[in-house]
């Protein structure tokens, strides 16, 4: 190959940021969803109904074992034929992303929850707080605080996944660095930039996640 | 939806039922290839992050953070597509010309150097949760520092990380999946595929699903096993989460 070619990547500039917002779009709706849906999946995980507690744990084990590029694809291919419409690949990214990031954001939630000592939850009742009360105003906000370096570590994560959308062609950015990339035929400068522009995100948001300390590392 | 025509036999139909085997194999190939070498080069990073030489821990910060920080379908099209043209020509020449199944060594070596980031953080882990005294004791009943881990502090670090171990390998599994993107049939692919010549979707991607349950059944019986007999008395798994 002859000398890299820096040009080629500021003249797609435009179009590889119009990928990165999309990329950003949706890991923000995934993150968001992921950590909603968490949240009571979590509280699902934990209920003491033997079937809801079941339940919640057989949906997590399953999007566990199973790779994302799969849910995408199950998503993707095989949500319009249940409809008979179509939807779009943004919408079912956003879908297959949710479902499978509730599975992650559910754990760690939980063991957020449950480091913090049952006998809290007690004081609060006997203090004349409901158990919700107890749950809210007591449990939550010391496990938030302790969670919050994980969540953030599975949202850079996230964020990283999201380039897997590239096998549904939505035009994120990974999609549109190879799609410049085939086009100009210069695929050693556009993956290279990609991976630095990866990089440069996910470094910094690490760097912000260990900076934030804790005991929990990555 | 009601016009889909629901034809459970095709997976057992040759040639589906071929490609759903190779699949298979293909998958299970992979993790073990990459697994092997994320064993190896983890232990020697993690070993490396709490070596008390500051340039060696540094090379080995540097590895885990590079690794981590790179979506791994973009390290799979770095070592797939751009590798071969940034090494010197004939070495580029042979990657691509005459190395057999070089996707298949593309996708070995980029799952197995991502997944060694992340066992090298477990065996840190591991490492750093050994009490530190027992190290000290080590080294003042005689040990070199090289004989101290080899003795005192691997075998017990190992011992501790075996369950996040087997999560990893799990890890690598699901992820050999992305090796679909340069030209591997593996499971999530060949199912793909049995759903564009058959419009038979939810069986393919059904058995696809059933592949890597079946996997992670598997190995979480195989882990029970590993667990109860690596168990050390009296400890849980600390410093590991």
């Amino acid at each position: 190959m002859g000398p890299l070619d820096p040009d080629v990547v500021w003249r797609n500039i435009p179009y590889l940021w119009e990928g990165l917002k999309l990329s950003f779009l949706l890991a923000a709706m995934a993150i968001a969803g992921g950590i909603f849906f968490g949240s009571f999946m979590a509280l699902a995980r934990m209920s003491r109904f033997a079937p809801v507690a079941w339940l919640a744990a057989g949906y997590v084990n399953f999007f566990r074992s199973v790779p994302l590029i799969l849910v995408i694809f199950w998503i993707y291919f095989l949500v319009p034929l249940l409809l008979g419409r179509a939807t779009g690949p943004f919408v079912s990214a956003v879908v297959a992303f949710t479902l499978f990031e509730t599975a992650y954001y559910c754990e760690i939630i939980r063991a957020g929850l449950q480091s913090i000592p049952r006998g809290q939850v007690h004081a609060g009742i006997s203090t004349g707080m409901s158990r919700f009360q107890a749950m809210r105003h007591i449990v939550a906000p010391q496990a938030f605080r302790n969670m919050a370096p994980i969540l953030l570590t599975q949202s850079i994560i996230l964020f990283q996944d999201t380039s897997l959308v590239y096998v549904v062609t939505l035009r994120d950015f990974m999609t549109n660095a190879s799609t410049v990339a085939n086009q100009e035929l210069r695929l050693v400068e556009l993956y290279l930039f990609a991976a630095v522009v990866y990089f440069t995100i996910c470094f910094t948001g690490s760097r912000f996640v260990n900076r934030m300390g804790g005991r929990f590392g990555r | 939806m009601g016009a889909y025509q629901w034809k459970w036999a095709v997976l057992v139909t040759q040639p589906y039922l071929g490609w759903l085997l190779q699949g298979l194999a293909a998958t299970l190939l992979l993790a073990l290839a990459a697994w092997i070498i994320a064993l190896a080069l983890g232990s020697l990073i993690g070993v490396a992050r709490t070596l008390p030489w500051r340039p060696v821990r540094f090379v080995a910060t540097a590895y885990v953070e590079l690794f981590r920080n790179v979506p791994l379908l973009v390290q799979m099209f770095l070592w797939f597509f751009v590798l071969p043209e940034v090494v010197p020509e004939a070495a580029g020449r042979w990657l691509k010309r005459e190395l057999p199944y070089p996707e298949y060594f593309s996708a070995i070596a980029c799952l197995g150097m991502y997944t060694a980031s992340r066992v090298g953080e477990q065996v840190r882990a591991g490492i750093n949760s050994v009490p530190p005294g027992l190290a000290a004791v080590a080294r003042a009943s005689g040990l070199s520092l090289f004989q101290g881990y080899r003795y005192v502090q691997l075998p017990i670090a190992y011992r501790i990380i075996v369950p996040t171990l087997t999560s990893e390998f799990l890890g690598v599994v699901k992820n050999t999946s992305i090796a679909l993107t340069i030209g591997i049939m593996e499971i999530t692919a060949s199912s793909r595929q049995i759903e564009s010549y058959t419009f038979q979707g939810y069986e393919a991607f059904a058995a696809a699903t059933g592949m890597y349950l079946a996997i992670s059944i598997v190995l979480l019986f195989v882990t029970r096993k590993i667990e109860s007999r690596t168990r050390i008395p009296g400890w849980i798994a600390r410093g590991t989460t």
